[in-house]
């Protein structure tokens, strides 16, 4: 009886801890002296100190973060008035129309990254953080919109009856009831839809300026052609982030699942 | 009166629509006009050197069935079920025992499941050419132990590729299977098994079978995004391994035929619309199962 319970556990264990040896390995040899991956030179900050002194790759942080913020921002309100607007009104088209805002996260990646760099292109909009934003939001809505329908969903209409009955005008019932209830879905969906965004690569390749370099495009590149431990440090630091951001997401009642395709 | 709460049901019903119609514009101009604008593309004439000339042409569909495109596709297919069904061998029973977890340890695997899952994708992704590169990690290891004597050469093969796909879907399958798994009443198991049933008997007709929505979720969710990741055949495959979407980026960006990648691209919505109308037809379901 014994021996039945534990061979599931350990395959668990096994698998999970096979999940991260790649991440120990990046963290390991940020720490190498010596230049290539192979060899171990001895300890050393020096791939953080050569991080520090590089601008490019800070201000492409700088951008992912911008980026980020502004894309979950706009798909935090855009998501949530919709899920809320749309589980009220009744029109012809409804479903499709709910069927396609959430098709950005459906469908591969690729090729949302295609029709919207041929899209703004004819639309004529000057590739960069305008052009990322927009591309970034379309991807963030659905997470928003799913989380906080179902939360929807999921509410005591009774509350909402008894505010109306009250006498509480209907802006009034969504801002002190309906919001209030639905935040920690709205949070959860912006945490996702961040995480998204400081992750992609596949949209972004496309939408981007000339100028306008984001963490993962840089760091893309750079995997492309020829890497340097600097990035190793790089990688490491986001991943103390990531540790953080997960904190947070577990403060915030449960942690929230990210998807792509990696979306990735 | 009546006529007094019809009218604020009218206003009522206009505020509505008004908290909608963000929503509504921004799906209608930025998602349906690039995907029409994307099918107009694909029927239309590649320029001499740069752009597009507004003539209709069939062309582009036709290019797709030169034997490179077929093939591209054909390779983006393989892959795609190769590495689906790996993940399926891996991940269904990562998720189905962890459904079977006490809660504390649920928690726990939940938070060691979340940590590398949102972790950059492309740190995920260097540390695989840190073990495969020749004289790396994996290398090391081995040739340490006396298994191979040379280096093994992984990185930029088609074994380097399928690995990196299943380690950035793995996840999404096991969040998948698992959170039908969580719902699945293990008694039922039991009771199939007092009745008589064989293991292998009471779980492919009670496990498997309650499981099936969470199952063919993750199929989805793995197989759709397989065949656009170029980035990881880019990254751990060289040259050696095209798919559709190494296909569609090089014709954007280098070959700057938009046309033809336009069509390249709705062959490929296409088959995305088919694979997931399908899955709502054999699960019966709307929305996929562990997706958010």
């Amino acid at each position: 009886m014994k021996n039945r319970t534990r061979l599931p556990n350990v395959y668990l264990g096994v698998l999970l801890a096979l999940m991260y040896v790649p991440i120990l390995l990046v963290i390991v040899y940020s720490f190498n002296e010596s230049k290539t991956s192979a060899v171990w030179g001895g300890f050393s900050w020096k791939w953080y100190e050569q991080l520090f002194r590089d601008e490019d790759l800070f201000e492409a942080l700088w951008n992912s973060i911008v980026l980020g913020v502004l894309s979950s921002c706009a798909a935090a309100v855009i998501g949530t008035l919709g899920a809320y607007g749309m589980s009220k009104v009744k029109f012809p088209l409804k479903g499709a129309v709910e069927y396609v805002s959430t098709l950005p996260i459906m469908i591969p990646e690729i090729i949302l990254g295609m029709v919207f760099m041929a899209f703004f292109s004819l639309l004529g909009l000057p590739f960069g953080m305008t052009t990322l934003v927009i591309a970034h939001t379309a991807f963030s809505i659905p997470y928003v919109f799913m989380l906080v329908k179902a939360r929807l969903v999921g509410m005591d209409q009774s509350l909402l009856e008894a505010a109306q009955d009250l006498g509480a005008a209907p802006a009034r019932v969504f801002f002190d009831i309906t919001l209030p209830l639905v935040a920690p879905a709205i949070a959860s969906g912006m945490l996702l839809a961040f995480a998204m965004s400081m992750d992609d690569v596949i949209i972004s390749v496309f939408v981007t300026g000339v100028g306008t370099n984001t963490l993962p495009v840089k760091i893309y590149s750079q995997l492309k052609t020829g890497v340097t431990p600097e990035i190793n440090a790089l990688c490491t630091l986001l991943f103390v982030a990531t540790l953080l951001l997960c904190g947070l997401a577990a403060l915030l009642g449960r942690a929230p699942k990210k998807r792509k395709s990696e979306r990735t | 009166m009546e006529q007094g709460t019809s009218r604020l049901k009218r206003k009522q019903a206009r505020g509505q629509f008004l908290m909608a119609l963000p929503l509504i514009l921004f799906t209608v101009l930025f998602i349906v006009g690039p995907i029409v604008y994307m099918v107009v593309l694909s029927f239309l004439t590649r320029g001499e050197t740069w752009g597009v000339v507004p003539e209709f042409t069939l062309k582009n569909y036709g290019d797709i069935t030169q034997p490179v495109y077929l093939q591209t596709f054909g390779q983006s297919l393989r892959l795609a079920v190769i590495s689906t069904l790996l993940v399926i061998a891996l991940g269904y029973p990562f998720g189905y025992f962890m459904a079977k977890l006490g809660p504390k340890w649920k928690k726990r695997t939940m938070l060691l499941l979340m940590i590398p899952f949102w972790t950059s994708s492309l740190i995920r992704l260097y540390g695989w050419i840190i073990i495969f590169r020749a004289g790396g990690v994996l290398d090391t290891v081995l040739q340490g132990l006396h298994i191979t004597e040379e280096p093994l050469k992984l990185l930029y093969t088609y074994p380097a590729v399928v690995v990196g796909m299943i380690y950035a879907l793995l996840p999404f399958m096991i969040f998948a299977v698992y959170s039908s798994a969580e719902k699945l009443d293990f008694s039922l198991v039991e009771a199939a098994r007092d009745l008589g049933a064989s293991p292998m008997k009471a779980f492919l007709t009670v496990s498997l079978k309650l499981t099936l929505p969470g199952l063919l979720s993750g199929v989805v969710l793995t197989f759709v995004p397989s065949m656009g990741l170029f980035f990881i055949a880019d990254i751990l495959g060289g040259n050696k391994v095209v798919l559709v979407g190494n296909v569609i980026q090089e014709q954007l960006m280098k070959a700057h035929n938009w046309p033809f990648a336009a069509a390249l691209s709705v062959v490929l919505l296409v088959l995305t619309t088919v694979i997931i109308w399908l899955y709502r037809k054999l699960s019966g379901v709307k929305d996929l199962e562990g997706i958010v």
